[in-house]
């Protein structure tokens, strides 16, 4: 069931550099929500900030559902200051989950910056369904990464104060035999820099690939239009991140440099 | 108790509709509230052609609202009325079709079309589009143009004709005037303000069309002036709009003049906020003892000596 309500905090802890998980008791969402939903959230009931956030799902834990996100911008900030007092206003679960069901053999995660969110329950999913995953997580530096939830994951940095020293997309190349994966599909979410660059290996090497895309969005819902994304498969040129995605099949996406936020 | 809205031919259960562009075209919305508590539904503005809308960013939003540069995008004539409306007709609530244009023709292009088409209780016209043949001047903006708009589209229909109004003018009551002498059943006010917002660190604009449409709570103190203004100058009634969020809002829009509202950037937070304000006026009512809610519209208490400056009365 989709729900709209207001829900008290159960913690909120800091698990990296700038970086939260905070949880909050939903039964009725923890059982119906898939991996790559995500949830629109209200921080606040006063109208400044005025529109929801949306955030991944993150993981679940029995009747608990878990967000992570970094502290970035007013809305995250408010966030990161919630405690068992808080309440957050949840729409939800919105968006398509992400494509476990394709035909494939390993699922290869790849995770940039916060764009690690939706991963820990996706992890959790692919290994009830018995694939097999190979994990690479990226972060500006070691303090910033968060790997919880995450199998075995190789770890990159831009600095290089931790595991490989460079992106995820580099990481993969050096450290993992493209050869040796059994029909691969890649998981990705990130940076829209990043995500471009994926797209673009995905497409030169024909390996499947899906992205998970973040945008400014409003509503959630599909009736504001605010969050076009250029799509070859859209009737009219743009679908929507928020109804039509927020994952999408990597060869449907349509990127632009000027679109780098 | 009685909440209803009568005026000529449109009928609404309460005082409360939602606004072009802010609710889909209501299926969208469904699964989060119960449409029959909405007096009516205005329709996303509906184009001859479908339009894809302008390039992201769209959005963004600023301190208490929101400025949107969505480009009026549409699924186009033939589709809202071979998909959007036979859903919207089993609504339990009165149907409001919005119109954009870029021609005059193609408003009565649109019109045309769409009476032939039953379960349409009202049509209201977005006449905050760019005039093509007037170098992209928007219609809203010139009240002779505003004028020719209502004159034409009131030869060609019987429904209800609601214009809606840009506040991106000098005297908005003028508009309202003109638009009452050529034969606009009502008017809606406001459309959103032109707004700006600036990326210091990019030094771009955030929008991809520069400016946008600015709504939001924000923008309630201005709208309530401009219904204001517009109530002094005309006798048909005016739908208020612009920033409400709650019921309270609601009743300061009947207040200032408004005969009804419409519920915009709410939606977007609360899928569910047009009913609980249409709930929380009648509960409003019930415990101010107000039989009738229609008390209210036009009741501001203002003194002899009280007025408001640079208001210019409008000429009869």
């Amino acid at each position: 069931m989709t729900v709209n309500q207001w829900y008290s905090v159960r913690s909120n802890r800091k698990v990296a550099e700038e970086t939260y998980a905070l949880r909050f008791s939903a039964p009725e969402l923890a059982e119906t929500i898939k991996p790559g939903q995500f949830l629109n959230v209200r921080v606040t009931k006063e109208h400044d900030p005025l529109l929801r956030r949306p955030y991944s799902i993150s993981n679940i834990y029995g009747d608990e559902c878990e967000i992570v996100y970094a502290v970035e911008g007013r809305g995250t900030n408010i966030l990161s200051r919630m405690d068992e007092t808080s309440e957050i206003g949840v729409i939800g679960p919105l968006g398509n989950p992400f494509g476990m069901e394709k035909d494939y053999g390993t699922a290869v995660i790849m995770a940039g910056g916060i764009g690690v969110a939706p991963f820990p329950i996706l992890t959790t999913a692919l290994k009830e369904m018995g694939k097999n995953t190979v994990t690479l997580v990226g972060a500006r530096n070691g303090t910033r990464l968060f790997t919880d939830g995450l199998a075995d994951p190789i770890v990159a940095t831009d600095d290089g104060s931790a595991g490989y020293h460079g992106n995820v997309l580099d990481c993969f190349k050096a450290q993992v035999d493209l050869s040796s994966l059994d029909n691969p599909r890649i998981f990705a979410c990130g940076p829209t820099p990043m995500l471009h660059a994926i797209q673009q290996y995905a497409l030169e090497t024909g390996i499947q690939c899906e992205l998970s895309l973040e945008t400014e969005m409003a509503c959630g819902m599909g009736i504001c239009q605010g969050c076009p994304i250029e799509s070859k498969s859209a009737p009219r040129k743009y679908s929507l991140v928020c109804t039509d995605g927020p994952c999408f099949e990597a060869d449907d996406i349509v990127f632009h440099q000027h679109t780098h936020a | 108790m009685n909440t209803a809205f009568h005026s000529k031919s449109l009928h609404l259960k309460n005082r409360v509709l939602v606004a072009s562009g802010t609710f889909g075209y209501g299926n969208e919305v469904a699964r989060f509230t119960d449409l029959s508590k909405i007096g009516g539904i205005v329709t996303k503005s509906v184009s001859w052609k479908p339009r894809i809308g302008n390039a992201p960013m769209r959005i963004a939003e600023t301190p208490s609202g929101m400025l949107n540069s969505i480009g009026l995008a549409n699924v186009g004539i033939e589709e809202f009325t071979a998909e959007k409306l036979p859903y919207l007709r089993n609504v339990d609530s009165q149907i409001i079709v919005n119109i954009a244009a870029s021609t005059i023709d193609e408003y009565i292009q649109i019109l045309e079309r769409l009476e032939d088409e039953e379960g349409i209780a009202a049509y209201e016209i977005n006449v905050s589009c760019p005039n093509v043949k007037e170098g992209g001047l928007n219609f809203g903006t010139r009240c002779e143009m505003t004028g020719e708009i209502t004159r034409e589209l009131r030869k060609r229909t019987d429904r209800f004709l609601i214009i809606k109004l840009t506040p991106n003018v000098t005297h908005i009551a003028d508009f309202a005037k003109t638009c009452q002498d050529e034969g606009a059943d009502s008017v809606s006010l406001i459309n959103t303000l032109v707004g700006m917002a600036v990326n210091i660190k990019t030094r771009r604009p955030v929008l991809s069309t520069i400016t946008g449409g600015f709504s939001g709570p924000a923008i309630k103190p201005v709208a309530l002036a401009k219904v204001y203004e517009a109530a002094k100058a005309v006798k048909i009634p005016i739908i208020g709009i612009g920033g409400i969020m709650s019921w309270k809002d609601a009743i300061e829009f009947l207040l200032v003049g408004a005969s009804a509202i419409q519920v915009g950037t709410a939606n977007f937070l609360d899928p569910d906020a047009a009913a609980k304000i249409a709930e929380g006026m009648a509960a409003y009512c019930e415990e101010e003892g107000i039989e009738d809610i229609q008390e209210l519209v036009g009741a501001l208490k203002v003194h002899e000596t009280q007025s408001a400056p640079g208001f210019v009365p409008v000429k009869a």
